[in-house]
């Protein structure tokens, strides 16, 4: 049978939580259309439930995630990119049709995402070593600093960069630990979803990274002011004073807020994105001394 | 008991500092009235003696410092780092020269014992302007790029409990890394930072480089909220700092935050009773508990609950409290009769609630505010007094019998900024404080700081670290 007269499988977009393909709790949809206003497809309208649902797989997820070994979470970083890969021609389509760039721009913006991976995995077992180390303090003690993740982040994802620009703020957040609730672009959520599918086949633990499509402005005020949320990336919160408002109810828990910037995605990440959601813990202890003299050699 | 302690007065002289009737705000190197003529006074906290009667400043003399720290940035940021190091190396010295002056006047105006400013507090500060110093002209090898910029005007606010060493850990980094400043110390204990003041004079340091407000909280406000300040510093509650992260929100304005805490000390069964007797006395009874990162929550292995009791206990009964100009003395005043009416009614609390309330049998002197050391046993997690910032000598006892206990109960806390671990099993000390969510974990010690060590908290004791390396990133646009 020719491609002509073959009728395609449509596929039913869904939310990624805990692991899980679930369908939004609250049965609502809507339509997505690509840059000239062709359908795509329905895609699930989250609500608060599934909001807090995600919250709570990520909360699950973050003692084993932030406890595993940073060479393991590189592992795991790095078999994103090479599942991205195999799925590179799909990520094309969806990036193109969402953004409406030509398919060699599209191309260009996908290898960049997979690429951004591969970055990250190499940070993993890097980053301790970069903002930690030993405190010279004036006396006899040992005095270590080591980064430790800030815990669950919520993660309003860029609108206008579907794809690398997701990747380039889940990435870092996930990297050194933490786990997240993501709000992918309202109006360009699939290639976000297609990404919960690539994650649930590599080797990720379900729940850390646990990805909503829907209205920034529906959820964020609920995430911005969960008590079991431990900080929140604004990048994508750009609509009127959505931000400030979201900060401002940040502020009840005293959330860490990342927030929103110019950003060329395409460029070079550096540290920061990973720092903002990083703790610097200070462990102190006695060293006692072998010579009088202060020498131990 | 008593009779084996007793110890003749040794006061500390008060002639090494003289303390001027009046003081004004330090604005554009200059002390000026404030634009509304209003004073208020600050008193001694151990006798109630007024000391001085201080300037206070308005939404308009925040405008005006603001100004004059605007003016002065565009030279100071400009100075090769090495200039910048030396003024603050200067300043160093000076402290070091005017120290015992400054650890009376902080022992007058703050009420803690003389035995902490003059060996805690003055060495840190020195410490911290000379650390920071040397950080002037290496900014570029920091690990935060090539050339960092400075934020601009710095807006800080600080406490009471450690007046000149929160100047110091907030202004030396500020200044080390091109900021200008404005700050405001709090209203019970203003008069160090006036000194400071002094000093920066002294030292040279260009006009408006350093301002000097103090006030009470709606000055904090302004000059938090002013549109010219870049970057907002603050130590102090939780309740203040989250208005401020609120204030501030949608603005572009970088924040740290260092807030308050209820610390877990720790002791499992292997513990050296006697050093941890020792670590849990400083841990709650040092500066008079009026320590954000105090050990206040004493998390004892069940098997030793009594064993370590009966020990604190004895150890309690023989801490001298009195004047703290003495230099016996361990527990000297509560900074203000509204902080002791703060912990006289959690006190309250306490033992309303149902936990049972032991008290240190010590005579309590007829003026100034005082609270005796105190401790809870049969508390559960639910209590106030274990979940509530008390900042007074009051130390609530909970028991555990296993590790993971004894972490579960450390962390269920909406607080995260320090905690302590007392055991000889060295695995344990790792473990243990690998799962505490805690921004400073001290092991068979506690309340130990230092310029190089970054200190700051997890979770809603704050965010930002203060020292170390670490301490340059708030202070840098990176």
């Amino acid at each position: 049978m020719s491609d002509a007269t073959r009728l395609s499988v449509f596929k039913t977009y869904k939310l990624y939580v805990g692991g899980k393909f679930p369908r939004s709790e609250s049965g609502r949809v809507y339509e997505v259309s690509d840059s000239k206003g062709k359908w795509l497809a329905n895609a699930p309208l989250s609500s608060r439930k599934d909001a807090r649902d995600a919250v709570v797989a990520a909360r699950k997820a973050f003692g084993g995630w932030a406890g595993a070994t940073a060479y393991n979470r590189g592992q795991i970083l790095y078999r994103v990119a090479e599942m991205l890969e195999g799925r590179r021609d799909q990520f094309v389509r969806e990036v193109a049709d969402a953004e409406g760039l030509s398919k060699s721009k599209a191309a260009a913006v996908v290898d960049a995402a997979i690429d951004r991976w591969v970055w990250y995995a190499g940070w993993t077992d890097k980053i301790a070593q970069i903002v930690g180390g030993a405190n010279p303090v004036a006396g006899p003690y040992f005095n270590l600093s080591t980064p430790e993740p800030t815990g669950v982040v919520t993660v309003v994802a860029p609108q206008d960069s579907s794809f690398l620009g997701l990747v380039s703020v889940i990435a870092p957040v996930i990297a050194t630990g933490n786990t997240a609730v993501v709000i992918a672009s309202e109006k360009a959520p699939l290639p976000a979803l297609s990404l919960g599918e690539v994650l649930a086949t590599s080797d990720l633990p379900g729940g850390v990274v646990n990805i909503l499509s829907g209205k920034a402005s529906e959820m964020g005020p609920h995430l911005a002011a969960h008590q079991d949320v431990n900080a929140i990336d604004l990048t994508g919160a750009t609509e009127g004073d959505l931000a400030r408002d979201l900060e401002i109810a940040a502020a009840d828990n005293l959330k860490r807020v990342l927030r929103p910037r110019t950003e060329d995605f395409a460029e070079s990440p550096g540290t920061d994105r990973m720092t903002a959601f990083l703790e610097t813990k200070t462990v102190w202890h006695p060293t006692g001394s072998l010579g009088a003299s202060g020498s131990s050699y | 008991m008593a009779s084996a302690f007793e110890y003749a007065p040794a006061p500390e002289s008060r002639s090494v500092v003289d303390i001027a009737p009046s003081y004004g705000l330090f604005i554009d190197g200059e002390f000026v009235d404030a634009a509304d003529g209003k004073v208020f006074k600050t008193v001694s906290p151990s006798s109630e003696e007024v000391l001085a009667e201080v300037a206070q400043a308005g939404t308009e003399d925040v405008d005006r410092a603001v100004k004059a720290a605007r003016k002065a940035f565009e030279k100071w940021s400009a100075l090769p780092g090495s200039e910048r190091a030396k003024y603050l190396f200067r300043i160093a010295r000076i402290i070091q020269e005017r120290s015992r002056e400054l650890a009376v006047l902080e022992t007058l105006d703050n009420g803690k014992p003389i035995k902490e400013t003059r060996d805690a507090d003055l060495p840190l500060v020195a410490a911290h302007f000379f650390y920071y110093a040397g950080w002037a002209d290496k900014l570029d090898h920091a690990g935060y790029g090539a050339n960092p910029r400075p934020l601009g005007v710095a807006g800080q606010v600080i406490p009471w409990n450690f007046p000149l060493l929160m100047l110091a850990w907030k202004i030396a980094p500020a200044l080390a890394t091109g900021n200008t400043v404005v700050l405001k110390p709090a209203e019970t204990t203003p008069l160090s930072a006036l000194f400071f003041a002094d000093i920066c004079r002294q030292a040279g340091l260009p006009k408006g480089v350093v301002n000097i407000l103090p006030g009470y909280g709606e000055t904090g406000a302004a000059l938090v909220a002013h549109p010219d300040v870049n970057k907002v510093a603050f130590t102090g509650s939780t309740a203040v700092g989250k208005a401020i992260a609120r204030s501030i929100a949608g603005t572009d304005k970088k924040v740290t935050l260092e807030l308050g805490g209820k610390g877990a000390n720790i002791v499992f069964d292997d513990a050296p009773i006697d050093q941890a007797v020792e670590g849990i006395v400083n841990g709650i009874f040092f500066n008079q508990g009026q320590v954000c990162c105090a050990g206040s929550r004493l998390l004892v292995q069940e098997s030793i609950q009594d064993e370590l009791l009966d020990s604190l206990k004895r150890r309690l009964s023989t801490l001298r409290l009195g004047d703290p100009l003495d230099k016996n003395t361990d527990i000297g005043a509560i900074n203000s009769s509204e902080q002791l009416a703060r912990i006289t009614s959690l006190v309250e609390q306490g033992e309303s609630e149902g936990a049972e309330r032991w008290t240190a049998a010590c005579e309590i002197p007829s003026a100034g505010y005082w609270f005796a050391p105190t401790l809870f046993t049969g508390v559960t997690q639910a209590h106030r007094i274990a979940r509530d910032e008390i900042f007074g000598p009051v130390l609530s006892v909970l028991s555990f019998r296993t590790p993971d206990e004894a972490v579960a109960k450390a962390n269920n806390s909406q607080y995260g900024l320090s905690a302590g671990i007392w055991t000889e099993k060295g695995s344990r000390i790792l473990a243990v404080a690998n799962k505490l969510r805690a921004g400073v974990v001290w092991a068979n010690t506690f309340n130990k700081f230092d310029p190089t060590s970054p200190f700051g908290g997890y979770k809603e004791s704050g965010f930002g670290r203060e020292g170390g390396r670490h301490g340059l990133e708030a202070y840098l646009d990176v």
